[in-house]
Parts: C-alpha cells; structure tokens; sequence
C-alpha cells in the first residue's frame, strides 16, 4: 500500500471538512508516516455538517456536539492545523500552496479538498435577516434569529431548503418555500417523486409556492419581503437562500488544473498533476460503477473519496484503483426519512416496487437501458440497502424487481 | 472489543448493515439492533469501515 510513498516528504491537505479528514485519516491509516499539513478556511477543527440544517438548527444540539473526533482522535492524527486560514493560489512547478497572508506551503503530495460554498441570487442585496447555510457559524447565526419567532421565507426547495423548513416547522414557525421548479427537486427526481416531496411540506403545514421566480427583496437595512415575478410579495423576518452550492475552486483558478464545474480527475480521483489528488465536492471524476461523469456533494461520498484519494497519492500512478462508489444520501425531514442510493434522472423508468407513495412509506427503484441505475426510499432504511448491493454489482432493472418480490 | 452505538444519535440509516450485515440489523420497525456485542476480531476492518461510514457518527469500537 505505501509502495509509491517513499518520495512523500510532506502531504498538503486543503480543506478540514469531512473529505479532508477522511484523506488524513486514510493516509495515516495506510501507513503514511510523513509530514501532515491541513489547511482549513474555518476556525474550527473538521464538524459535521448535515446537523447544522436539523439538530443545530432545531437547538437540540450545541455547535460542539458536531466535532467529527474527539480530541485525543485529532492528537493521534499527528496533523499541522492551519485553521482559520483560506488557501489563495497553487503552483504547481513551485509545488506551493499560498495562503491568504503571503505564506507558502511547499508539498509532495497535495490533496484537493476545499469543498462547496452556497450560492446566491443574481442581485442578492446584502440586507441583514437574508441567510445561506453552509457553515457552523451561518447555522448559529440563523439559529440565533429563529429565537426571536420569526416568519420565515426559504428560498429553495432542495434538500437544504426542506431540511431548514422542516426544522422551523418544529420550532412553530410560519415558513413559505420559494420553488423555482414545478416541484421541489423535480430536476433530480421525476414528478411522481418530486411531488411526494412537496407533499411533505403540505402535510407539516408549509406554504409551499412553485414555478416561483424571485424578482427581488424589500427592506431598508433588513429585509422584509420577498417578491415575486408574477407580482406576489412574501411577507418574512428571515430569508434563507439554499439554490445549491458551486465548488469552491477559485484558488486554482491560475494554477493550470483542468476545471469544469469542479477539479477535473482521472476514474481514480487523480489530477493530470503528479501527486495531487482531490475528494469530495469539488472533486469531477468518472464512475466506471456507472460509466458516468459525476460531482457528489453527499456526505458519504467525502468519507469514501477522501480516503480514496489518500490511497491513490500512496499508490502513485502503478498501482492506482478507480474509484467506484455507489453514491448514497440521505435527508430527514418532519418524521420522514429519505434515503436515495446510485443515480437518477426525471427520464429514467420508474416503478414503486414496496409500500405506497401516498403514505410516504415506500422504495422506487429507476431504470435505464435494462439496468438498475437508482434507488429511493421514504422511512424503508432496511429494505433501501438491498438495493445498494445490487447496484455495486450493476444488476440488472428486472433482477431487482424480482428482488423486491422476494423482499416482501 | 465491544460495539457500542450511540442510541441517541443513531437514525437507523442502516448503513451499518450494509457494511457488515453480522453484526448490525435494522429490522421493520426501523430500530437498529446489534446482533453480536463482541464480534470477532476477524470482523474488525468491517467494523471500522461500518463506524467511518456511519452517517451520524454513532458507532464506536471499545477494546477490552
């Protein structure tokens, strides 16, 4: 496993979140005994983020209960911490990492990790009460205004957007969703799917507004409506804006990296630069699983890409595996959870094979071409991971079909 | 060693199971149920990958 590893004198990872961790952890896990750098735009040492939407949100947890280690773990891992520190550039003939201040981080190894950061509406005004959520900080910053009992606006209504919603909902707020689409995620879903999404929202008591095109904010210091194209005007406390997240590749901008909508790397999460691999959000790799450029934003596939990509900077380019993950994710909202496995589009064949959508209690399996390509699930978290399995094994839409005959 | 799962952050995502089936079920009711406290030590890996991949951090290795 360390075979390639000898020239490794010092490993730069750029970005503490959950890809970064996972990398360090992996390349200590695989015998890398090195120098280890990680370079974090946020003060804190790697959180998890998928409780800043519920839990944090909610106020069940404190911000520290999302540490991803304790700190004994993060002493073990023997790392240099630059926290709080944003990388600005990467030369790749230098082999150096600049950091905001001037400093310059020399490496052998480099590992790509700076994730996502949320994006926003063209002419967002920057009116106090107007939020994203991406952050420890941006989740306390808001939390700290649902306090006062708000009315809140969601702009969005992806898996963040629903997830701040439902989380309102449970604090007794007055919340409206702003949907772009005909329905909440009927880009990645069919309808039939997108609309069990909306209908969650209905049955919490959700105003959820589709086909709803935002023209602008009113307020003078802080805002106070939103208003639409067809000439509605939402009354709000708070706004939060969650249209999706661009990977966060501005500082590789002029470093020569091949970049599209992310890091451009080989099946084995390898950049065309010798020793610089990349994980997790920003990372655009081909899945021989599914023969199919992709980009995951899902916390799993940070976990498992970063440890694959220390694996790859160990391997060096002999004995490189491709990456291949059956990607997977998960959202709770209210008391339903969702939990999706492999891929999907609008087009690909649908059929329910368990439960019933009515009741959101069910699995759908997606076909393409003859093959399962996807799985989703509304509270059947037993009966979902079947299906994960026969995807890793490229199964065919009628073997599982029959497996879920059988499952019954 | 011991598998222990934190009940109060456990979703019952049913990752765990995926991983290694031996020893974490997730039955119809959707509560997760450990079916071998002290596995043996051949599972280990599968353990640790079940903990890394548990996607509310929940599981956790005790050594004796």
């Amino acid at each position: 496993m360390v075979s390639g590893s000898g020239a490794l004198g010092t490993v730069v990872v750029v970005g503490a979140s959950l890809a970064g961790l996972s990398a360090l952890e992996g390349l200590r896990q695989d015998g890398y005994q090195g120098e280890l750098v990680a370079v974090g735009a946020e003060p804190h040492l790697p959180y998890d983020r998928p409780p800043l939407s519920k839990q944090v949100l909610q106020g069940a947890w404190e911000g520290e209960q999302t540490a991803l280690r304790e700190p004994a773990q993060y002493d073990a891992l023997d790392v240099d911490w630059r926290l709080g520190r944003r990388a600005t550039a990467l030369d790749l003939d230098a082999r150096t990492v600049t950091l905001d201040g001037g400093e310059e981080l020399r490496f052998d190894g480099l590992v790509i990790a700076t994730g996502a950061i949320p994006r926003t509406l063209p002419g967002q005004p920057p009116l106090a009460g107007i939020h994203t959520l991406r952050t420890l900080d941006d989740s306390l910053a808001l939390r700290k205004e649902l306090e006062g009992g708000p009315r809140v606006c969601v702009v969005g209504g992806g898996f963040i957007g629903a997830e701040v919603a439902a989380s309102c909902r449970v604090r007794g707020l007055e919340v409206t969703v702003l949907e772009a689409l005909p329905a909440p995620l009927a880009r990645a879903f069919p309808i039939e799917m997108a609309e069990a999404c909306a209908a969650l929202h209905r049955d919490h008591g959700v105003c959820l507004k589709v086909n709803a095109s935002v023209e602008g904010f009113d307020g003078n210091s802080r805002v106070e409506r939103v208003r639409l194209s067809d000439g509605t005007v939402v009354e709000a406390d708070v706004v939060v804006v969650g249209v999706g997240v661009v990977p966060e590749t501005g500082w590789l901008e002029s470093s020569g990296l091949p970049l599209n909508n992310g890091v451009v790397c080989d099946p084995t999460c390898a950049t065309p630069a010798p020793g610089v691999v990349a994980a997790g959000d920003i990372a655009r790799w081909t899945n021989p699983l599914f023969g199919e450029d992709m980009r995951v934003e899902h916390w799993s596939n940070a976990v498992e890409q970063g440890a694959a990509a220390a694996r790859r900077l160990l391997a060096g380019p002999d004995d490189a595996q491709p990456f291949a993950p059956v990607p997977y994710f998960w959202s709770d909202q209210y008391d339903t959870k969702i939990q999706f496995v492999g891929r999907c589009t609008a087009e690909d064949e649908l059929r329910v094979v368990d439960g019933s959508v009515e009741e959101r209690r069910f699995v759908a399996l997606f076909g393409r071409k003859g093959r399962l390509v996807g799985a989703l699930a509304f509270s059947r978290p037993r009966l979902l991971m079947g299906y994960r399995r026969l995807l890793a094994s490229s199964a065919t839409f009628e073997d599982a079909i029959a497996h879920a005959a059988k499952s019954k | 060693m011991r598998v222990v799962v934190d009940f109060d952050k456990c979703q019952s995502n049913a990752v765990c199971m995926d991983v290694a089936p031996e020893v974490f079920e997730v039955r119809d009711d959707n509560f997760l149920y450990i079916l071998d406290e002290r596995p043996p030590e051949a599972l280990r890996p599968k353990l640790e990958e079940a903990v890394r991949r548990c996607p509310t951090q929940a599981i956790s290795i005790e050594e004796d």
